[in-house]
């Protein structure tokens, strides 16, 4: 990746500025963007969001450190503003969902192609299916409930298929800690793909929590509280990987190249002229941070800045359909469980294993997932449509 | 404007490249995903029925959404109020219009915005004058029911059950006309929607008052539903009229032969013949415009 962190300055936070009319801008539409437009809308929303939680956290452990955070943490909260006011009004809670769960898969399946390290890829292809799952589950819920197609939103790239099932998703606390990287032996890469797949799936979580108790319809308001309880142990599983030996200056100043290599990989991809506009104006932000952070690090931590970070950001995540990838994960791993930080077979799980005791008391009274999806078979324009002839000769047109 | 608005404005045009929502946008990723769907199993048994046992036990518990007020026994003047047998439906109902009158006037407000921003020059619309018209007996409603419901001893700022469903009725409509990027046409749709529901409210309303021999009010909501009813009839043709410019394509203002004229006037025949009740016809309000 061409951007160097150490060289590249980006502007100053004293020249980081905003106004309401700037915040508040026209949004993208949910009609004519591409949808891998909105789907770095919701990620980048989500790296924000993460950005605001990890610095108040932090402040409130580090009284030195609390100004530094305040300044940084007030442009961090108008970025997030303004990425996220990219949505239109037009576009439901529902629909939001759905984009949810296409960044979830089609984000995570690049982090997990590119991961080097194995066990850490086999973390990231375990969420992977549950989230895939979701979709199904979520897509479901729209076509039976609203009378809308998700594939609207998803503009056929990702696929609305079962995953592993919802219902068996639900684990024991103990079985969704997993093994952490090595700060000091880990790639740059392994770190970044921790704190990107966390921050999106934390606020996965926290939208899910929002807006669940807006809808009416009781299964509605059922599967938003299980897959909500899902995307909880996933942030769980994911902020479990990362190392947690790494300082807290250490760990802001991965947060800020966290945020410059998602804006970055938001760049390389964008084909929206205002949106690309906003994340090269944040990439440039971002480096003003960064930089603002690695002053902190040497002067508190006395600590050359280059034993954490290389001067180069790995190959950016691929903003395209992960389809392949996914079914292939599907067909070998949908039957895997997990066992402490391990992942185990189906079969090896045991009637009294605290998983399986778990997830019976929570089904025990039904399974939202399994109601709202039973014998749900996704197809263009909803299950209440006919297979009109235009349908019948795409399959010839493309062949 | 600043010049970085103005950027960002022209590049947001930019993004009109068509709709990209159906099956045909992308067609070789649609065929691998409903192929796939196809090859599919559902995890689980069933149909969209296995959700309303579900549903019927929420049902069952019979909790409702709330409650009608306890009443007041005396008026703001201090003069004791008699209760009536269906005062409390009364009460509801008035209720419910009392919130929908006091949305409305900020419907049309909404709307007589975006005219005026627009700075709407097509005949076939509404005109600002008509719009501030119709806002101005919206809130003259809104302070009718006010006043009607003090007189009955209720409380005018309590949010009836009726009220409270018609605000999440009419949410949609409100998110549409308010959405800047709407447009008159559309944005008549949900007034129309709007008005639809108003006429057969204040038509009920008028009803109920006289079941209950509350001669005065039904007295006021007639002529409310009347005022109503040239709303409604205003909107319909606003709408169908515009709706039909679209269909005919961009227009010039130049002189209209005969055989236009005539089709015009057909084409307004046909608008008025879906108004149940169409006082004015859009043709005679109509610029003299040639089809490019």
């Amino acid at each position: 990746m061409s951007l160097d962190l150490m060289k590249e300055k980006g502007v100053g936070l004293d020249e980081q500025k905003f106004n309401w009319r700037d915040i508040a801008g026209v949004p993208t539409s949910k009609l004519d963007s591409d949808a891998f437009t909105r789907v770095r809308i919701i990620l980048m929303n989500g790296i924000e969001s993460e950005a605001l939680r990890f610095q108040h956290a932090c402040a409130r452990m580090n009284k030195e450190l609390q100004l530094a955070l305040a300044r940084v943490r007030r442009i961090e909260q108008h970025q997030q503003t303004t990425v996220n006011w990219l949505l239109p009004a037009d576009l439901s809670p529902l629909e939001t969902t759905i984009g949810f769960e296409q960044v979830a898969i089609e984000v995570t399946a690049s982090v997990a192609e590119h991961e080097p390290d194995p066990y850490l890829a086999q973390v990231y292809r375990f969420g992977l299916l549950e989230d895939f799952d979701h979709m199904y589950r979520f897509s479901a819920l729209m076509d039976r409930v609203t009378g809308c197609d998700a594939n609207n939103i998803l503009q056929s790239y990702t696929d609305i298929l079962p995953g592993r099932p919802t219902a068996v998703e639900h684990r024991a606390p103990e079985d969704d800690l997993r093994e952490h990287y090595d700060r000091k032996k880990a790639a740059l890469i392994s770190k970044l793909n921790a704190a990107t797949i966390m921050a999106g799936e934390h606020q996965t979580h926290d939208y899910y929590m929002t807006i669940g108790p807006m809808f009416a319809d009781p299964i509605a308001r059922q599967l938003y509280a299980e897959i909500a309880s899902i995307e909880e142990q996933h942030v769980t599983q994911y902020e479990s990987i990362i190392d947690p030996e790494e300082t807290w200056l250490e760990k802001w100043l991965m947060h800020e190249a966290s945020e410059i290599y998602n804006y970055y990989c938001c760049l390389q991809y964008e084909s929206h002229p205002k949106v690309k506009a906003i994340w090269q104006r944040f990439l440039d932000y971002e480096l003003g941070h960064f930089h603002y952070v690695l002053d902190l690090f040497k002067k508190f931590e006395k600590r050359d800045p280059a034993e954490i970070i290389p001067e180069s950001l790995p190959e950016p995540i691929e903003y395209r359909s992960h389809r392949e990838f996914v079914r292939k994960t599907l067909s070998e791993e949908v039957d895997l469980r997990a066992r402490k930080t391990q992942f185990i077979d189906k079969d090896d799980e045991g009637a009294d294993s605290p998983s399986v005791v778990y997830r019976e008391q929570m089904n025990s009274k039904g399974s939202p997932s399994e109601t709202v999806a039973a014998g749900y078979q996704w197809k263009p324009g909803t299950e209440l449509a006919e297979e009109t002839p235009d349908i019948k000769k795409l399959q010839t047109k493309v062949a | 404007m600043e010049t970085n608005e103005m950027d960002v404005l022209s590049d947001s045009k930019q993004e009109i490249l068509g709709n990209r929502t159906g099956i045909m946008t992308n067609p070789e990723l649609s065929i691998e995903m409903i192929e796939g769907a196809k090859k599919t199993v559902p995890s689980s048994q069933g149909d969209a029925t296995e959700m309303a046992a579900v549903k019927a036990e929420y049902i069952e518990e019979g909790v409702p959404i709330g409650s009608s007020p306890v009443m007041v026994e005396v008026s703001e003047d201090g003069e004791s109020v008699g209760k009536f047998d269906g005062l409390a439906v009364l009460l509801d109902k008035l209720g419910e219009r009392l919130a929908f009158e006091r949305q409305g006037t900020r419907l049309y407000e909404a709307f007589l915005q975006k005219c005026q921003s627009l700075n709407l020059d097509d005949a076939s619309g509404p005109s600002v004058e008509d719009l501030r018209h119709i806002c101005e007996e919206e809130l003259e409603h809104f302070h009718l029911l006010q006043n009607a419901i003090t007189a009955l001893g209720g409380d005018a700022t309590v949010q009836t059950p009726s009220a409270d469903v018609a605000g999440v009725l009419s949410h949609g409509v409100m998110q549409v006309v308010s959405d800047p990027r709407t447009t008159i046409p559309q944005t008549l749709q949900a007034m129309l929607t709007a008005e639809l529901v108003d006429n057969d409210g204040w038509q009920m309303l008028q009803d109920l008052a006289a079941e209950l021999g509350q001669d005065d009010l039904e007295e006021q909501c007639r002529r409310a539903y009347e005022e109503e009813q040239e709303h409604l009839e205003k909107v319909r043709d606003w709408l169908t009229s515009m709706t039909m410019d679209e269909v005919s394509g961009p227009t010039d203002e130049v002189d209209a032969s005969e055989e236009e004229e005539d089709t015009r006037q057909k084409r307004s025949a046909k608008a008025s013949s879906r108004s149940r009740k169409t006082k004015s016809s859009s043709a005679s309000k109509s610029k003299k415009k040639k089809k490019r």
